[in-house]
């Protein structure tokens, strides 16, 4: 296909620059846009018979209307997949910032990717042992599993992000990380990246990074970047591959600003009515596929705005993934780490990748029992504040007591800290010693002869 | 003059020239993207594309094909998976050469190949009229009839076909003016299909889910909004009524949700029994699956694709009962197109017809007689994913007004695993009146009384229980400690419900009125106790409270629950000996 070029904008606001007198322009095109000597990269993002806007990802900075020459290349934004990227760093464009030199293959894909077929899905059921038993025992994280974390500024997403990467072992397979950092600050990336040094991980690790202080709309692309090449390593190589993606916040703040500057109209707080869809076609492309080795997993990070999981990002979010771990600043405060908000987390996927043949078969009751005493815990605490702890029946004394030794030692571990599922099931045993046999109705009696007496 | 596209943005588009009509289905560009027009001006027709329109240039051509958006109606759609224009999703796979959907791909959404062995029921020589069965094929778990189509009336047969077994492509009778009744017939999904007359709706849609048969029932032909936050469990109970509810053909629609969620039901139901038939679920149950990743317009089309199909069956006399899961995506679509077509929003930038949209919607449900002089319903039962889990948003509060049941999903409950987290303050169903005599007539007369105890009590509950997180429960005298415990029964007891349960998933009726009969026949004698200044812990033994809220669980028959009933009698029995002496 003929290359076109034109010289000359006739407008130019925010990220967008508006051409006239254009023929044949595609919808979602790549152009390049040369002005001062620097190249810019940019999509087609509506046409008008003659007219065609363009969003440029760098941003219009300098840019003047006469001198900027726009190349259209005929083809969506793609991005070069080969083997040999395990263990690169990339840009949020998918263009190598090692200084490594360019990715060598004849295999390049459009980043948008297409929708997984329904039919062809597999559905997910393996377990992924992150080490933590928070998470292994109550949100169980299974392969091909979406599950975000729902933090705050400030609290220890990035650590916790990190040690399931570095602790998650699966059965059989080898491992890939893919790390995309959207607007991330420096300090993160460099403690998310050295993390991993020195650990088998590192040489398996592929990441792409947009920092807080690279262009904004970049960062509409830098997952969709991120996970052509997760889906190539998956779907293509048959690796097992775990893909972080931090911060979704940053991302969903792209896409309003840029709504903005296309003058649509706004829905909740701002953002754009369509963000559900667009953060669907991130998200649905966690999955197995039927026929194919690997597996696409998902742990996206965000941070809620001000703690609130009515915000529209955690929100939409919360409806495409499967489940959400939620940090809590309570915990946190009490220097509870990973401070795992128990209550309001949750893995959807988790029913059918726990117990007998998957991890043991005591471990859908153990975990429902301790939902179930934890949040007893939580009306026994709010009943204890007001008429006092002396006041409390003995049975709701047990709770407390429970919930005390439940926040310090089954939740509370250590960054390094790696705990089998045996181990963390026998501990969740030894939290349930501390209440009444009789308030065990959500385990069978054979389980309490079986698990409670080797604990106590 | 050939028709041209002139300005494209996302799924909208503009095309030049060409003479369409409203709601005509199109072709779209090289790729032959399949759309629908839903704007005319001038020589401009707006046309919302069902595909990605990535890579289409100003000037590709757009080719009118005559006909309204329309599904297709006939052997061969139970058990299968299509997407929200009726695409089955398992030739897209073929065709798109693996799992990854491509663009453009046109397939017909029945098997041409399958042979089907067909029952005549007419003759050369009789008269056909709309609506009536000529034939029918055996699918599945159900007699699948072939009815003649609309406007087609007095009109002698003068041909049958001479093969017994034949493809859905094949004619079955030719009338005496030229017409062929096929083996399959379309409809155009915006209108809906006509019945001879509604009915009223007064038999129950059993679910086997306690909390909606005993407390919160729907009719056949009724509809049932689930609204709820997420992470409360909408699509869990979506399931449940789809694997459960007594109709004779579910439609599941998965409407902008996630695609592992249809994988779910596509490995899950074909292992599930039927209760009622012993067959397979799959064999009663149609997928149309356009999930959040898919193109936005297709799923604004699903919703209508669903419930066409549903009428189809319903036509044929059957109950149909459809699931869509989420009606806030559908709205969302709908915002979304509204958006491009730069139209002025109404509240939180919906447009302003999304309120009577919905209202199409739900009132394409109903119970009624058939041009056919049969009987059949469709029952509508849509999920609502307000942002927030805030229930003053536009699309439940339109919803609301349009459905007669609403079963509001709870985010406390949930937090605390009690599912299905159905708020029993905040629900209610417009069908218990309707409802009363068929439960009185058909489980026992005195159901419908248990009912309405069970509900006094559980709001007395509610307002002791803000006495109760102030100043805890020992301040309140006996007679109220005792309706916080039963209430408590009731809610742990009945309304908890484990869907992963073997036996509990799934409770017959009568079981359900001898659990609340249980219950509250204990809480009468509890009451006469109370009064007489028993102990409380006299009254409510632990072994006997334990038996009662475990029932659900351990008492597998219905002459499991008597038992548990002349255990609480006896334990009665003594405690009046007891208090005797």
């Amino acid at each position: 296909m003929a290359v076109k070029e034109y010289t000359g904008v006739k407008k130019a606001f925010g990220p967008l620059i508006v051409l006239e007198g254009v023929k044949g322009a595609a919808y979602d095109e790549l152009v390049e846009i040369e002005a001062n000597g620097k190249k810019r990269l940019g999509k087609v993002i509506t046409i008008d018979k003659d007219l065609v806007i363009i969003q440029i990802f760098e941003g219009t900075a300098q840019l003047s209307l006469p001198n900027t020459k726009v190349r259209f290349t005929g083809k969506p934004l793609e991005v070069k997949l080969s083997p040999d990227m395990l263990g690169r760093v990339f840009d949020g464009l998918g263009r190598p910032r090692d200084g490594l030199g360019e990715v060598v293959s004849s295999e390049k894909r459009d980043i948008n990717g297409l929708p997984i077929n329904p039919y062809s899905r597999v559905y997910p059921r393996n377990f992924i042992q992150t080490g933590i038993s928070t998470i292994d025992a109550l949100f169980t994280l299974i392969r091909g599993q979406k599950l975000p974390i729902f933090s705050g500024n400030g609290l220890p997403h990035n650590e916790l992000a990190v040690q399931i990467a570095r602790q998650s072992t699966i059965k059989e397979g080898e491992f890939v990380v893919v790390f995309a950092a959207i607007g991330l600050k420096n300090s993160d990336v460099r403690f998310i990246l050295s993390s991993f040094e020195g650990t088998g991980a590192s040489k398996n690790i592929i990441s792409f990074l947009n920092l807080a202080s690279d262009p904004v709309v970049e960062r509409i692309a830098t997952p969709r970047v991120a996970l052509t090449v997760a889906e190539y390593f998956a779907f293509d190589l048959g690796y097992h591959v775990l893909v972080i993606m931090s911060d979704i916040t940053n991302y969903c703040e792209a896409l309003r600003e840029l709504s903005n500057y296309r003058g649509e109209i706004p829905s909740r707080k701002g953002y754009p009515g369509y963000m559900y869809s667009d953060l669907a076609t991130i998200y649905e492309r966690a999955g197995i596929i039927e026929g194919k080795e690997g597996s696409l997993t998902q742990l996206p990070i965000l941070t809620m705005p001000n703690d609130d999981i009515t915000h529209p990002i955690p929100d939409l979010t919360g409806y495409i993934t499967e489940g959400q771990i939620v940090l809590s600043r309570d915990l946190h405060m009490r220097g509870i780490y990973p401070p795992i908000n128990v209550l309001s987390s949750l893995s959807r996927l988790m029913k059918d990748g726990i117990g007998e043949g998957y991890t043991r078969e005591d471990h859908p009751n153990v975990a429902s029992q301790l939902f179930a005493a934890y949040s007893r815990v939580q009306e026994v605490r709010s009943l204890a504040s007001i008429i006092g702890e002396e006041e409390l029946t003995d049975v709701d004394k047990a709770y407390l007591r429970f919930g005390e030794s439940f926040e310090r030692e089954f939740i509370k571990q250590d960054f390094s800290e790696d705990r089998s599922i045996e181990q963390t099931l026998d501990l969740a045993w030894k939290m349930l010693s501390y209440l009444p046999e009789e308030e065990l109705t959500r385990v069978s009696k054979e389980q309490i002869d079986k698990y409670l007496k080797k604990v106590k | 003059m050939e028709a041209k596209v002139v300005k494209i943005n996302g799924p909208v588009v503009v095309a030049e020239g060409g003479n369409f009509v409203i709601n005509e289905m199109v072709r779209v560009g090289n790729l032959k993207l399949i759309g629908e027009v839903i704007g005319l001006d001038d020589d401009f027709a707006t046309i919302q594309v069902y595909e990605e329109t990535s890579g289409m240039k100003v000037g590709e051509p757009v080719e009118g094909t005559g006909n309204l958006l329309s599904v297709v109606l006939g052997p061969g759609m139970i058990g299968s998976i299509y997407d929200g224009i009726q695409r089955p999703l398992k030739f897209v796979e073929k065709l798109s050469g693996g799992p990854f959907i491509q663009k453009g791909i046109e397939t017909f959404p029945l098997n041409t190949h399958k042979r089907w062995k067909v029952e005549f029921l007419l003759e050369a020589g009789d008269t056909v009229n709309e609506g009536q069965i000529y034939a029918q094929v055996k699918e599945g778990a159900i007699v699948h009839k072939l009815m003649v189509p609309c406007g087609v009336n007095n009109k002698k047969i003068v041909e049958r076909i001479d093969k017994s077994e034949l493809t859905v492509k094949d004619y079955v009778y030719i009338l005496e003016d030229g017409t062929k009744l096929g083996m399959y017939q379309t409809w155009p999904v915006r209108i809906p299909r006509p019945v001879k007359k509604r009915l009223p709706e007064s038999v129950p849609l059993i679910t086997g889910q306690r909390v909606i048969d005993t407390f919160f029932p729907i009719a056949k032909g009724g509809t049932a909004a689930i609204p709820g936050g997420f992470g409360t469990g909408k699509t869990m109970l979506q399931h449940q009524l789809a694997k459960w509810a007594d109709a004779d053909i579910i439609v599941y629609i998965g409407c902008g949700e996630r695609g592992n969620e249809m994988t779910e039901v596509l490995t899950e139901f074909p292992k599930l029994q039927d209760p009622r038939t012993g067959k397979p679920l799959m064999e009663r149950t149609i997928l149309i699956a356009n999930t959040s990743n898919m193109p936005v317009s297709a799923r604004e089309a699903s919703i209508y694709t669903g419930i066409t199909i549903a009428e189809y069956f319903r036509d044929m006399g059957y109950n149909v009962a459809i699931m869509a899961d989420s009606t806030s995506r559908w709205a969302e679509a709908l915002r979304e197109l509204s958006g491009r077509l730069e139209e002025i929003p109404a509240e939180e930038g919906y447009p302003a017809y999304l309120a009577s949209r919905i209202a199409q919607f739900y009132e394409r449900a109903g119970y009624a007689e058939t041009l056919s002089g049969k009987r059949g319903s469709v029952t509508v039962i849509g999920a609502v994913s307000p942002p927030g889990g805030d229930f003053s948003e536009p699309v439940t509060t339109h919803t609301k007004r349009f459905v007669r049941c609403f079963w509001a999903l709870d985010r406390e409950l949930a937090y605390s695993r009690h599912y299905p987290a159905i708020n029993w303050n905040t629900s209610y169903s417009g069908f218990i009146q309707d409802l009363r005599a068929w439960y009185g007539e058909n489980v026992d007369e005195k159901f419908p009384e248990y009912r309405d105890k069970a509900m006094s009590i559980l709001e007395e509950d509610g307002k002791l229980q803000s006495i109760i997180n102030i100043m805890g429960e020992d301040v309140l005298p006996d007679s109220q400690k005792l309706v916080v415990r039963i209430a408590k029964m009731i809610k742990v007891g009945i309304l908890q419900q484990n869907a992963y349960s073997a036996v509990d998933s799934y409770c017959p009726l009568k079981k359900q009125f001898l659990m609340l009969k249980t219950v509250m026949d204990f809480y009468e004698k509890a009451k006469e106790f109370v009064e007489k200044k028993v102990a409380m812990s006299v009254i409510l033994k632990e072994d006997i409270v334990s038996k009662i809220m475990r029932m659900k669980e351990e008492a597998k028959t219905e002459e499991d629950i008597m038992e548990v009933y002349r255990l609480v009698q006896d334990h009665f029995k003594s405690v009046e000996e007891k208090y005797r002496e």
